[in-house]
């Protein structure tokens, strides 16, 4: 059996950070992703990031996918894709298939950065082909240049709602309106006055009565709802489009983390069950660390800096830094990561996440 | 109805009047000056860095809203395109009598050319005026965000913010 020091499951922005840490520090790291290409979600994001310089703000997403590749290849880190992990054994034997072989690698310490899948709305017509994920038409439009439908509706005012409609406006799509059933809009100001500048209505208090079609989406009924949530009569209004985008949330990619036997805490505000861990994004099983949405989710500048401070952790308790060295880099993504949860729209994330961090 | 950023997604008069980033009349008035339409404390300060000439503040904490110095600020609108929210506007109320500037981030395919006449929408995307094309810019260290200058009668300055995406108008929803 292969033996490496660190294996890291899933090659998105935690997951990349986290292997150009370890191998920077001199490590042997193989990083293991399902899919066919890297960089999970970094590829279809083709806005250019928030942040300070220090997080690449300014920079598009795909860019900075690119810059953490070129960093994994010049640090030879091992990438094995088409690799979905089905086990996480003891002394931390990981086990994936690749090319229809079975295989496993015996590792010193893994990382699971498997990020988070898209949540689902139940409403009649949900079935129907044309009803999508907006993360799934963001990765239709922006990697495989192929738009899901030309008049679209869009449920959920959080930043991905938000992107993905200004994405596929880009695209040359239309969308008619996006809706939210909160009173008000989740994401980003910026994002939505982008929108609204384009003439797409947004719609708060607003939520879907039912879809129609015969083979696919032909339109939709939104209603208006209460405080209570409850529908006001005679608010109706239809709209004929062919398509919609699902924008309500993402939840945490945990079942190897399950399988592994960390212990879970349940913190609704950052998706639900997240496995517990300590500052090091170590978890209650010894060797085993977390970094990215699989922690809670947020976005991918998040995700980077807990995935360096996962391959910090990882590389001192390998021995590669002393425990002095370590502490400053540690510092340093800290406040890195607490001046994204500031503000607003970072401070209930920093407590949820100061919560998790309090269960141990 | 509720007004502001956080109910309609455009940012309200007294929103805009209350930020750091707002210019006063009287600077609007003298020539080309930013126009920083950031009204929520969100973790970003690319603009800070991107002006050449110290107009515009941010701070240790990057999620303090833009303060821009108004007498530094020449207009030059690098900052538009290093702004990831799309949320910096230049605006010149002097050059002419009759007509002024509004300059805008753009990032749509197929971009306006020089002397097109388009139509010029608010920030609801609502129709108002048509104007006329006189730069367009979009070099290498943009990155595909292009900036608009439209020339349209002066009292649309601070309305006009781009061109109207769809040009029959808006229905109501």
């Amino acid at each position: 059996m292969k033996h490496r020091d660190a294996v890291i499951i899933g090659a998105g922005p935690a997951g990349l950070a986290a292997a150009v840490e370890i191998a920077k520090a001199g490590g042997q790291v193989t990083l293991l992703d399902e899919n066919n290409k890297p960089g999970g979600q970094l590829f279809k994001q083709i806005h250019k990031f928030f942040g300070s310089s220090e997080h690449l703000a300014g920079t598009r997403g795909y860019n900075i996918g690119l810059q953490l590749l070129e960093n994994t290849k010049a640090l030879g880190v091992e990438v094995i894709l088409d690799a979905p992990v089905h086990g996480i054994y003891h002394d931390r034997v990981v086990s994936f298939s690749h090319k229809g072989k079975e295989q496993s690698i015996d590792a010193q310490k893994i990382i699971l950065a498997t990020g988070a899948s898209e949540n689902t709305l139940a409403f009649p017509g949900s079935t129907l082909p044309g009803v999508m994920g907006a993360g799934a038409a963001q990765t239709m439009i922006n990697v495989h240049q192929v738009l899901p439908g030309k008049k679209i509706l869009m449920v959920g005012s959080g930043n991905v709602g938000l992107i993905v409609t200004y994405q596929l406006l880009q695209a040359g799509a239309n969308v008619l309106a996006l809706i939210e059933a909160a009173p008000q809009i989740g994401g980003y100001g910026v994002h939505a006055a982008k929108i609204r500048r384009a003439g797409v209505p947004i719609l708060i208090s607003h939520t879907i009565k039912e879809v129609w079609g015969n083979d696919e989406v032909e339109g939709a009924l939104v209603t208006q709802i209460d405080k209570n949530w409850q529908p006001v009569p005679h608010t109706e209004k239809s709209f004929d489009i062919d398509t919609i985008c699902i924008a309500v949330g993402l939840s945490p990619l945990t079942e190897l983390a399950w399988l592994a036997g960390c212990r879970f805490t349940y913190i609704p505000r950052l998706g639900g069950h997240i496995p517990i861990h300590n500052s090091d994004m170590e978890t209650t099983v010894p060797g085993i660390y977390v970094a990215g949405d699989i922690t809670g989710v947020e976005e991918a500048s998040s995700a980077m800096e807990e995935g360096r401070l996962a391959g910090i952790a990882c590389a001192q308790a390998l021995g590669l830094y002393d425990a002095k060295r370590a502490l400053i880099l540690k510092d340093q993504v800290w406040d890195r990561l607490n001046a994204l949860r500031t503000g607003p729209f970072g401070e209930g994330r920093r407590q949820a996440k100061e919560e998790l961090l309090n269960v141990l | 109805m509720n007004e502001g950023v956080k109910y309609t997604g455009v940012p309200a008069q007294t929103e805009l009047e209350a930020v750091p980033g707002t210019p006063s009349l009287e600077r609007l008035e003298k020539g080309p000056v930013a126009f920083i339409e950031c009204v929520q404390e969100i973790p970003c300060n690319p603009c800070e860095k991107a002006c050449p000439f110290g107009a515009i503040t941010i701070g240790e904490s990057i999620t303090n809203l833009p303060t821009l110095n108004e007498e530094k600020c020449t207009g030059c609108g690098v900052c538009m395109s290093a702004c990831p929210g799309l949320a910096i506007f230049i605006i010149d109320l002097s050059y002419s009598k009759e007509t002024g500037l509004v300059e805008f981030p753009y990032e749509y395919y197929p971009l306006p050319k020089i002397g097109d006449i388009v139509p010029c929408g608010n920030r609801s995307g609502k129709y108002l005026v048509e104007g006329k094309v006189l730069k367009v810019k979009n070099n290498k260290k943009m990155d595909h965000t292009a900036t608009i200058t439209v020339e349209i009668p002066k009292n649309y300055c601070l309305e006009v913010r781009t061109i109207c995406r769809i040009k029959e108008g808006l229905k109501d929803v």
